[in-house]
């Protein structure tokens, strides 16, 4: 049914998605608090920019990566002068464009979530002896624990999904940088349906598993709380 | 010991400046109407406020001043708000463990089952926020706020979010506290009734300034302050009971300035109590009266007059080391010949016991 090329590919996409989610975690909680509890005029303009992705076509973003992460680009340029090589076109150029391309999916469900939990219960946590780390970490992550759950989600199914900026600065190197949605449309380009209907029933399959799962939980959550 | 405290900040057009100390033992009440400052002054007294300039200093330790500003979680305050601020991703035990972990073992003064049986929350323990009635969610406040054993409980209108039943379930936990622990409290409150209740020492808030502070019992009955002006001015005192008229089921309490005799209601000899007395319960006669229904007549002084409304005057009476007021009407007040120093009789209609 899947060719072995297909398996390294299914490979290569759940290890990008994994990666990118877990980075868009670490940055996207700092991030998503600061966004949360700002009164800083810069918070619209910070705002502004992690949407971009939403709106912005994937071929314009993967363009501009492409030329930021080549030899000529600052962060091609910086890799190249401390003696590694470009980024373009390698797995960790990938999990760059994957963590750009999928941030507002991480970001904004969890600022919304920061942003409901309003001050109170941090309050109260700081008059019961918690540190502000400590009280970030015991009331604040698990009260924005829905918020977890739905910027988990969509960061890695948006990013096993990705496809555009994946062509522009991943190409398809087999085992490397040639993903699932890029086997998908190779297969079609080379008018092997078979195959094209194999993985893209795949996809559809996981996606429609996650999202069944991110409701039920959240469902499930919702009658616990009452 | 005492607490000390100087806050000044502003807030668009609200100022607030608020300069005063209690004793640091029993309970003092913030005491205002609504928007005077009250709750911003508790705030800022356990760090959650931005201030101009703050003093805070409790027995010998300084918590603020120009140049210590300790974080709210470095000060041993304990702090309830007026809802119960549960944190809800937590059962009940959860909750109260969660300040109670954060203290190390030398500084616990009281352990978790002495503050779960203070508040009676055995039954509670596994049971989730959000299947708590109010009146049992801010029970569970308390006790988690008392589990860090602080050295200050500050109380933000706990009973406010709550109706008169669940008021006056909640009522005989305060008192609880007051009775069995050595702390100070502040209490923030705007309810007279309550103050009167559980009040040690008052504090007296008005557009973001302290306009007297001082014992509950000398400040109800100060004319110049408003509180002796309010329709439900009453003056406060604390008796003993110390004796039981079987026959007549009447139980006898005495006071600075004398004896009481009130309805026997379970009351235990040598037991504490607090009566209200009402300014409007309590008449004046020149000479004892032989023939009244009235059980509670009391040689007392008049101290002072002020006249409240055209045709009112309310007296403050001097009984022994006691205060009473009485409002009486302004003719009543001529023809009796009223005057500061003038021996009078005051006939007391009802002692309402605060418990």
């Amino acid at each position: 049914m899947f060719t072995p090329d297909d398996v390294t590919a299914l490979a290569v996409t759940l290890k990008l998605a994994g990666i990118s989610t877990l980075i868009l975690l670490l940055i996207g909680t700092p991030l998503a608090w600061w966004l949360a509890n700002t009164r800083c005029r810069l918070k619209v303009m910070i705002d502004a920019v992690v949407a971009l992705p939403l709106i912005l076509p994937p071929t314009v973003m993967g363009f501009y990566l492409l030329v930021a992460l080549g030899p000529n680009g600052p962060l091609g340029h910086l890799m190249q002068s401390m003696g590694g090589e470009t980024l373009a076109f390698t797995f960790t150029g990938l999990v760059i464009g994957s963590v750009v391309y999928s941030l507002p999916f991480v970001v904004q469900p969890l600022q919304d979530a920061f942003a409901n939990i309003g001050s109170r219960h941090m309050e109260v946590a700081a008059t019961l002896r918690a540190a502000p780390l400590d009280r970030f970490f015991t009331v604040a992550v698990p009260l924005a624990r829905h918020g977890y759950l739905t910027a988990l989600v969509l960061g890695f199914a948006h990013t096993v999904g990705e496809f555009g900026v994946v062509l522009m600065i991943g190409g398809s190197i087999p085992g490397e940088t040639r993903v699932l949605s890029i086997a998908i449309y190779d297969h079609v380009e080379s008018l092997e349906y078979g195959q094209a209907y194999t993985l893209s029933g795949t996809l559809l399959l996981m996606s429609f598993l996650l999202l069944l799962t991110l409701y039920s939980v959240k469902r499930r959550y919702r009658i616990n709380r009452i | 010991m005492m607490l000390e405290a100087r806050f000044q900040l502003n807030r668009g057009r609200f100022r607030l400046d608020a300069t005063f100390s209690a004793p640091a033992r029993g309970i003092t009440a913030l005491f205002g109407p609504s928007g005077c400052g009250k709750t911003t002054l508790l705030r800022a007294i356990a760090g959650l406020e931005q201030v101009e300039a703050g003093y805070l200093r409790l027995g010998d330790e300084t918590w603020q001043d120009a140049k210590t500003d300790l974080p709210t979680h470095q000060r041993s305050l304990g702090y309830v708000f007026q809802e119960a601020s549960l944190f809800p991703h937590l059962n009940v035990r959860g909750n109260l463990m969660y300040g109670y972990k954060r203290i190390a073992d030398t500084s616990r003064r009281i352990t978790f089952d002495q503050a779960v049986a203070l508040m009676s929350l055995e039954t509670l323990l596994p049971r989730h926020p959000g299947n708590l009635s109010g009146g049992e969610r801010q029970r569970v406040a308390i006790a988690r706020a008392l589990l860090t054993s602080p050295s200050l409980l500050l109380l933000d209108e706990p009973l406010a979010a709550l109706d008169a039943r669940r008021k006056s379930e909640l009522l005989p936990f305060f008192e609880r506290l007051h009775d069995e622990l050595a702390l100070p409290v502040l209490y923030v409150s705007h309810a007279a009734d309550e103050v009167a209740r559980l009040a040690d020492h008052l504090v007296l808030m008005e557009a973001g300034r302290v306009t007297a502070s001082g014992p509950v019992d000398e400040l109800l009955t100060r004319l110049d302050l408003p509180l002796a002006r309010d329709h439900d001015a009453a003056a406060i005192i604390k008796a003993t009971v110390t004796g039981h008229d079987e026959t007549w089921q009447l139980a006898t309490l005495a006071f600075a300035g004398g004896t009481f005799s009130i309805c026997h209601s379970g009351l235990e000899k040598n037991q504490k109590v607090r009566l209200r007395i009402l300014a409007r319960d309590v008449s004046l006669t020149l000479d004892r009266q032989r023939d009244t229904s009235i059980l509670n007549i009391l040689p007392a002084h008049v101290e002072q007059l002020s006249e409240e409304k055209p045709a009112q005057v309310i007296v403050r009476l001097k009984i022994g080391d006691a205060r009473l007021l009485a409002r009486i009407t302004r003719k009543s007040a001529a023809a009796l010949g009223l005057s500061p120093g003038k021996a009078v009789f005051a006939q007391v209609k009802s002692v309402a016991l605060l418990g």
